[in-house]
């Protein structure tokens, strides 16, 4: 497992920001934290970084601890802030060509200008760029040293669409490699998208953790959609499917139960048995965003 | 090693792109000099005004790429997180220092070779034999001026390094024996002068580097405090973020 955290903390003075966080993350996958702003997300990331320290539970990333053998890392992991790092007068080439110096071995920083689209781009100083470019150059400068484990903070957080369609592709390719990718963003598109695995955390705990599709089914759908001829008979139908039926508008019908292959055979050979035409059948899969509204009580997004 | 030169290469870059930085390590010193040494309007107790401001300049120079320009270009990066995010590098803080370390001599010597090419145009004729004694002090006021600096950086907001440095430049080149001797100054002030590490820094070098002059001792004794204090208080007390 690359990386570990088990029944981590992190307090500042009183306020408790992680409180008992446990989770694994490992080679060749994405991992995303997600949360709402203020959820424990950056102080989590920030300690696996090495930045901070925890104030019970333990961690580890590559098998090591992050803080104390935090220069024994530095060579293996990259890391994105959730935002500044560079300094404003530095240009692109410069600054990749800089951190290209500090590993043994990097990647071209010509090839990784291109790959992040900034070659066009590779003189204009840093506070010249747009927001989305300099999360690029950013992610960049994260991946130069060749990782093994990369850190991301928020890597979409003020990107157009196009920036972000280059970012996945990038975090793609890196899980292709092998590489252990740890996200954190309070994006459910961009979860839904990309994450292999999901650790949804609120008010500095861990409320859910899984796969998207574990999460969704989890939480699956609770009852059955399904359309037909108007004014049916529904006490006829809920004896005969053992479950509540009712017209929720005209030849729109609702049945109250999990959408099971034993309900959806059920309620269709009811209808075959009276010759009535179906028009629309739906067992509505649940979006990862109802599950988190669910988790967090809905109180953000 | 190649961290090292990567950094290095990096910081200096960044130091030629900043004008107002340039201004202050380069603009200034020689608009005293050629004007001050044309105009004879300070008191500098020479028949010769260059004598006195030459090497008056040189130890502003020190001052000026060690203390503000370090300072307040550490200050930023602090600020914006740069110094942050080179903590998760390769590069480690040892070699970190060093590099700022290294630039700021690289500063220094291209500004000793620009105003000591001026100085000799407008007639300055030091003794050799002084240059050992100058540039022996020349780098203790590196130490001391760096270790202020970095101090600042360390423990203050971008913005109140830059103002704190500015500050206490303007102070202790009015007050610091660089432009205006000591000896002009009224005794209490240059009393508290020479606590501070700008005075026996002029003293180091304008005593070296003028004919028949010498250096007083209290000057080694101040500067060499300044150069082992200033440091070690950077070290215990700089923050990262």
């Amino acid at each position: 497992m690359s990386v570990i955290a088990e029944q981590l903390s992190i307090k500042y003075g009183q306020t408790v920001a992680v409180d008992q966080v446990s989770f694994e993350a490992q080679a060749g996958q994405i991992t995303v934290l997600l949360g709402p702003n203020g959820a424990g997300k950056t102080s989590t990331i920030e300690h696996l970084e090495g930045y901070r320290a925890a104030s019970s539970g333990s961690s580890s990333v590559l098998g090591l601890d992050p803080i104390a053998d935090h220069h024994k890392l530095t060579a293996q992991v990259g890391i994105m802030l959730q935002q500044g790092g560079i300094p404003t007068a530095i240009r692109p080439r410069e600054l990749l060509q800089q951190y290209a110096g500090f590993f043994p071995d990097s990647l071209d920083p010509e090839d990784l200008l291109a790959s992040v689209g900034l070659t066009d781009r590779s003189k204009t100083p840093y506070r010249r760029l747009s927001g989305g470019e300099q999360q690029r150059l950013s992610l960049a400068i994260a991946l130069i040293g060749k990782p093994k484990v990369v850190f991301l903070d928020e890597p979409t957080a003020g990107v157009d669409l196009e920036g972000r369609d280059l970012i996945r592709s990038l975090l793609l390719a890196l899980r292709q490699e092998g590489v252990c990718v740890l996200i954190t963003t309070h994006d459910l598109a961009e979860t839904e998208r990309l994450a292999d695995k999901v650790i949804i955390i609120d008010h500095g705990k861990v409320i859910a953790q899984g796969s998207p599709t574990e999460l969704m089914s989890a939480t699956s759908s609770d009852h059955l959609l399904f359309g037909a001829t108007p004014n049916l008979d529904c006490a006829a139908l809920s004896a005969a499917v053992g479950s509540q039926a009712s017209e929720t508008s005209h030849g729109e019908y609702r049945v109250e139960a999990p959408p099971s292959p034993a309900l959806v055979a059920a309620v269709t050979s009811w209808l075959a048995a009276q010759n009535i035409q179906l028009t629309d059948l739906r067992a509505e899969r649940q979006r990862l965003d109802d599950v988190f509204r669910r988790l967090t009580d809905g109180t953000q997004s | 090693m190649n961290a090292f030169r990567s950094q290095v290469r990096t910081e200096l870059a960044l130091s030629s792109r900043q004008g107002e930085q340039l201004l202050v390590s380069l603009g200034i010193p020689l608009l005293i000099l050629v004007f001050f040494s044309t105009i004879d309007l300070l008191p500098t107790g020479t028949d010769k005004p260059i004598d006195f401001l030459a090497p008056g300049v040189l130890a502003l120079a020190v001052m000026s790429t060690a203390m503000v320009s370090l300072g307040i270009g550490t200050g930023f990066e602090r600020t914006y997180g740069v110094l942050k995010r080179l903590g998760a590098s390769p590069l480690g803080r040892g070699r970190w220092v060093m590099a700022k370390i290294a630039t700021v001599i690289v500063i220094e010597v291209i500004q000793w070779v620009v105003l000591i090419s001026a100085s000799i145009l407008l007639g300055w004729s030091p003794p050799l034999s002084g240059w050992v004694c100058a540039i022996a002090g020349a780098l203790l006021g590196t130490a001391a001026f760096s270790g202020l600096g970095l101090l600042m950086a360390g423990t203050l907001p971008g913005l109140a390094t830059l103002a704190a440095a500015n500050g206490l430049y303007l102070i202790l080149l009015l007050t610091g024996g660089m432009i205006i001797p000591l000896s002009e100054l009224p005794a209490p002030l240059a009393a508290v002068a020479k606590v501070f590490p700008a005075a026996p820094l002029a003293e180091i070098i304008i005593g070296s580097l003028t004919v028949g002059g010498n250096v007083a001792s209290w000057a080694w004794v101040s500067l060499t405090c300044w150069a082992l204090i200033a440091p070690l208080g950077a070290a215990l007390l700089f923050r990262w973020e």
